[in-house]
């Protein structure tokens, strides 16, 4: 495909403009099907019998009684799942994480499964299934976990990434380092150093979506798989692997989704179902509850970080160093590293080190988790820098311009930037009212950076000219956003016609090549390049034809605003052919015209924001309000401006909930105690203000239109810039998140106690 | 399972008494559906008691108001004299969980559902009010407080069903006031509530007062010593002090998922200030 991707400036007719969202009267009408909206003929429900115990190995289990109850059709467990993931590490941890095979590892684990004809009778065979446990020592916090003495998760862990190979098992699986220069010779230099600790609770992405699916297992070797997921075409190849089923025989559709925010990035009850329907040989239902859903699926990592920096008195930081060690659940995982790599990423820094160790604990395994990592890491680092620049005597804003990245830094985990956002939204911010509105008794005001990768990654797209002149769009990234609405936009402006002429679908995975799932901010950056690439080559097909239709010779016709136009003054008395006279005579010309588009997105453009926020504190009860908050960040290009500010709204609602008072609280005993929306607390309605927002566009030089990820940043400074702001309010540094009103208020108290 | 509806409270009397397996009594349901929902409890019967005649109906009596066991929290609101009279017990009535869930709560199940977190309960007991409860033997009132024992547990015998709720007439200058404290701005569960309800004399000072903890011990606690050093007073800065300290003190509360025992005894103290502030102003209103 000789296909070029760089940008090229050119003024837009339909991107940039705020259409009401194709997917739109479904969802307000209730048509929509989302996971559990999906039924067959014949289905089974399935429900899944979960550990009660954090850490047991599971010596018997007994299904004979359950299998005896009349209107039950499967009992499985893991042996109904045998190991095929031919020493695929991670693989085998996704299968285990699916149904325990020895040991139980966390509270609602799975150990075993039933297909029944209706939910009742699915309950009581549970209650029959009789689990023979042998409870074991358990660990749930990450700073207990890494202890030398803490209980062993798994005793083949010894710790990676360490000079020498260490003598003894342990729960911290790998560390990792990033950075560049000499930290030692850095804080020799600075003149005021700062170096705090802060912890990061356990938090859950709180889709209302539970996860669902439908799974029907034919006798001769194919299968269907209805599921709410962000990457349909990965869940085909996970689940392939894992029953031994061949991937184009395993048809996977994506329901619309209620929310992934990165925990439908992986697969749970899906392999389980088509385990029970194979075994049943009828179509299987599984919803999750959404007890199920906190206890088993989902949750972000549990951190404790530590960070020093030093600054020279002109403002100049000398050095900055962060130890990074994050929670991965039961199983293996990068998350501390990708926090060692963002931490510092937003500043220029001559000496920088972190060092990141992933460490395993009895909880849910960690899933992804919007701009997964950063936020904790983000939170820590700003913190210090907030704290570094009331110690230099200077203003936080500034304290940051001066050692903001930029075209040419070399960041701290390792490549070059090219052109960035940070110092645009640092300057936006500057200049922005909100930072000189007046606040009131109890109020304070902070503000924050924070930064993400983006990914590109495969893309495949079909665009399909119909004859009467309309376009259908079939797209193998699932639509978490609006996407539909942008790519439909994307593809109305590259063959310039009207937006209401474009249809997009998401495509199931037997309609299209391989698609990345929707993560790392790619849907719409990914997609849309694709969306392109496959219009410009319905583009070529559709002046061929008009060259057919003139009887010229194609290098002749040019195309223009949604018409063929022939070249030169020879072909005067010839007029324009516009898209719909060519489709409409397509059945003679050659047959349906198409575009095809498959590549891999390669730069996607990093992405920068700054928040500011307001809170107030009622000092006696330590209850907070967020009063004002803004969102300044760079999106490159906005293909369609108002979901570009929805990934902002929602990326600070998400981060101000976590920020404030959302937790997984676990019991003495190892068990989560506040599974459900009640003790788990998301924000409500009423919790928020209107989420300011400020869109910049810093056209990233990868892509046609400049397009960036917008999806994942708007959550990464919410947690530092809630914690600057509570800090200014009462006078104290906050250092654990959540900052609940128990936390505030001992805080405070130990402050008045001096 | 079975569901029954029956028309007098007779006959629901008679089918929870001859119950052989576990029964439950359906109001609002906001409570039962979801511990049936949630697996926590299977009933054999359940006893809908909306169709009894009299029990959806508030009354206006020479004595106070009686408010039938099957009125929902919304229509307490939407009861002008009931909300003039007792502005505390409504307001705490129209907090439990959201819009949707007070169209179908009712403070009897609040009361019975026997949550130390109950938000009306703490309003109730600050109100004294009396619950008139139907059995196998009779009819007795009794006041709110003896109602709950603990957590989930309450003094009714087995045939019994409370089916009104009575509270007294109103002097003059009289008040009352709620408060919970809760992470969220709604749809959520106090931590530590307060209720306060005070009559004053006619120089404004107070000569009644009762003061109710909730989520602050196993049952809702009426403080009495609260309430005594309220008497006599105008509210000072001194007796407000007095008041915070002897409410910390008389919490039995617990280091749970929503607070820490600190937490809860520092902010009953609070929450039982601003209580009585707002009590004070109303009942000086009037």
């Amino acid at each position: 495909m000789n296909f070029d991707p760089r940008y090229s400036g050119r003024n837009f007719s339909s991107v940039g403009t705020r259409p009401i969202r194709p997917d739109g009267v479904d969802k307000v009408t209730g048509r929509a099907r989302y996971g559990a909206d999906f039924n067959m003929a014949g289905q089974l429900v399935g429900r899944v019998l979960r550990s009660p115990h954090a850490h047991a190995i599971i010596k018997k289990i007994d299904t004979s009684k359950a299998e005896k109850l009349a209107g039950v059709k499967a009992v499985i467990t893991a042996k109904d799942l045998p190991d095929l993931t031919d020493g695929d590490a991670a693989m085998y941890d996704i299968l285990d994480n699916s149904m325990a095979r020895k040991k139980a590892l966390y509270d609602g684990h799975a150990v075993a499964a039933v297909a029944a004809i209706d939910a009742r009778i699915a309950r009581q065979a549970l209650k029959l299934i009789e689990v023979d446990y042998e409870v074991l020592p358990h660990v749930t916090d990450v700073d207990e976990a890494a202890q030398h003495h803490a209980p062993l998760i798994n005793d083949q862990v010894f710790t990676e990434g360490l000079e020498e190979k260490p003598a003894k098992p342990s729960n911290v699986t790998k560390r990792t380092q990033f950075g560049h220069g000499d930290v030692h010779k850095g804080f020799a230099e600075a003149d005021f150093v700062v170096e705090r600790s802060f912890k990061t609770e356990q938090t859950h992405q709180g889709y209302i979506e539970p996860h669902a699916c439908v799974a029907s297992v034919n006798p001769d070797g194919t299968a269907e798989l209805w599921v709410c997921t962000q990457g349909h075409f990965v869940y085909r190849q996970h689940c392939a692997q894992l029953l031994g089923l061949e991937a184009s025989k395993l048809r996977v559709t994506s329901s619309e989704i209620g929310g992934g925010f990165g925990g439908k990035t992986h697969v749970w009850a899906e392999p389980v179902a088509l385990a029970l329907s194979r075994k049943a040989g009828r179509p299987v239902k599984l919803v999750m509850t959404r007890d199920e859903v906190f206890r088993a699926s989902g949750p972000t990592s549990a951190t404790s970080i530590d960070v020093r920096i030093g600054a020279r008195k002109d403002g100049t930081i000398t050095a900055a160093e962060a130890t990074l060690r994050y929670s991965c659940g039961p199983y293996a995982g990068s998350w501390a590293e990708i926090g060692a790599m963002t931490a510092f990423a937003c500043y220029r820094l001559e000496n920088v080190k972190t060092v990141g160790y992933e460490v395993l604990v009895n909880r849910p395994k960690t899933a992804a988790y919007r701009a997964p990592s950063a936020p904790m890491a983000a939170f820590a680092v700003e913190s210090s820098i907030d704290e570094l620049a009331k110690e230099l005597g200077m203003d936080a804003v500034d304290f940051r311009i001066k050692n903001a990245a930029q075209e040419g830094t070399r960041a701290s985990y390792g490549p070059v930037y090219g052109p960035i956002g940070i110092g645009p939204t640092l300057e936006a911010v500057k200049k922005h009212p909100h930072m000189k509105a007046p606040l009131k008794a109890n109020q304070g005001r902070g503000m924050a950076c924070g930064f993400w990768f983006n990914f590109g990654g495969q893309t495949c797209t079909d665009l399909n000219i119909g004859m009467d002149g309309t376009v259908s769009l079939a797209v193998g990234t699932v639509d978490v956003g609006g996407s539909r609405a942008s790519l439909s936009l994307v593809a109305a402006e590259e063959l310039g016609i009207d937006y209401g002429n474009v249809k997009a679908i998401v495509a199931d995975t037997s309609s299209l090549g391989y698609n990345d799932m929707t993560d790392g901010s790619r849907g719409t950056f990914s997609s849309s390049m694709a969306t392109i690439s496959a219009a410009r080559n319905a583009i070529k097909i559709l002046k061929d034809r008009a060259a057919q239709m003139w009887d010229i010779p194609v290098e002749d016709v040019t195309w223009e605003k949604g018409h063929a136009i022939a070249k030169g003054e020879k072909y005067g008395n010839l007029s324009p052919l516009s898209l719909k006279d060519i489709a409409a005579k397509s059945g003679t010309t050659g047959g349906p015209i198409a575009g095809h588009s498959e590549l891999v997105a390669d730069g996607a453009g990093v992405s920068f924001a700054t928040h500011i926020c307001d809170i107030e504190v009622d000092p006696e009860t330590g209850a907070t309000r967020v009063i004002r908050y803004t969102v300044v960040q760079d999106a490159g290009k906005a293909v369609h401006p108002t979901y570009v500010e929805g990934q902002y709204q929602g990326g600070a609602a998400q981060g101000i909930g976590w920020a404030l008072n959302e937790e997984y609280i676990y019991g003495k005993d190892g068990r989560l105690q506040n599974a459900g929306f009640l003790d788990y607390r998301i924000p409500v309605c009423s919790d928020l203000p209107m989420i300011d927002t400020q869109i910049l566009e810093i056209p990233n030089p990868n892509h046609p239109y400049g397009v960036r990820g917008v999806g994942e940043t708007s959550i990464v400074p919410p947690l530092a810039a809630i914690a600057n702001a509570v800090s200014n309010a009462v006078g104290v540094r906050m250092t654990h998140i959540p900052m609940s009103p128990p936390r505030i208020l001992a805080a405070l108290e130990a402050e008045r106690e001096g | 399972m079975r569901y029954i509806r029956p028309l007098s409270i007779e006959d629901a009397v008679g089918e929870l008494a001859k119950a052989v397996g576990p029964a439950a009594i359906l109001a609002g349901g906001s409570d039962l559906l979801v511990r049936m929902k949630g697996g926590f409890i299977e009933p054999e019967l359940i006893v809908d008691i909306k169709a009894i005649g009299g029990l959806a109906d508030i009354t206006e009596t020479a004595d106070g108001f009686r408010i039938g066991a099957a009125v929902p929290c919304a229509v307490l609101g939407e009861n002008k004299a009931l909300k003039q009279a007792w502005p505390g017990v409504v307001e705490a009535a129209n907090l439990i969980g959201s819009k949707q869930v007070q169209g179908r709560c009712t403070i009897t199940g609040n009361l019975c559902n026997a949550s130390p977190a109950a938000d009306s309960v703490p309003a109730l007991v600050a109100a004294a009010a009396q619950a008139v409860v139907a059995g196998p033997s009779g009819k007795r009132t009794i006041a709110v407080e003896a109602v709950p024992t603990g957590p989930g547990r309450t003094s009714l015998a087995k045939g019994e069903i409370i089916e009104a709720i009575l509270l007294e007439k109103r002097p003059e200058h009289a008040g009352d006031a709620y408060l919970r404290f809760i992470p969220r701005t709604e749809m959520d569960i106090a931590v530590v509530s307060a209720g306060v309800n005070l009559t004053l004399d006619e120089k404004g000072a107070i000569k009644t007062a009762r003061v109710a903890l909730g989520a602050a011990a196993p049952t809702v606690l009426l403080v009495e010593e609260a309430g005594q050093v309220l008497v006599g007073s105008k509210l000072d800065e001194e007796t407000l002090e007095r008041l915070a300290k002897i409410c910390a003190g008389a919490c039995r509360p617990i280091d749970d998922k929503r607070g820490t025992i600190e937490f809860r005894r520092k902010v009953a103290g609070v929450l039982a200030q601003r209580a009585a502030a707002i009590a004070y102003k109303r009942a000086g209103d009037k």
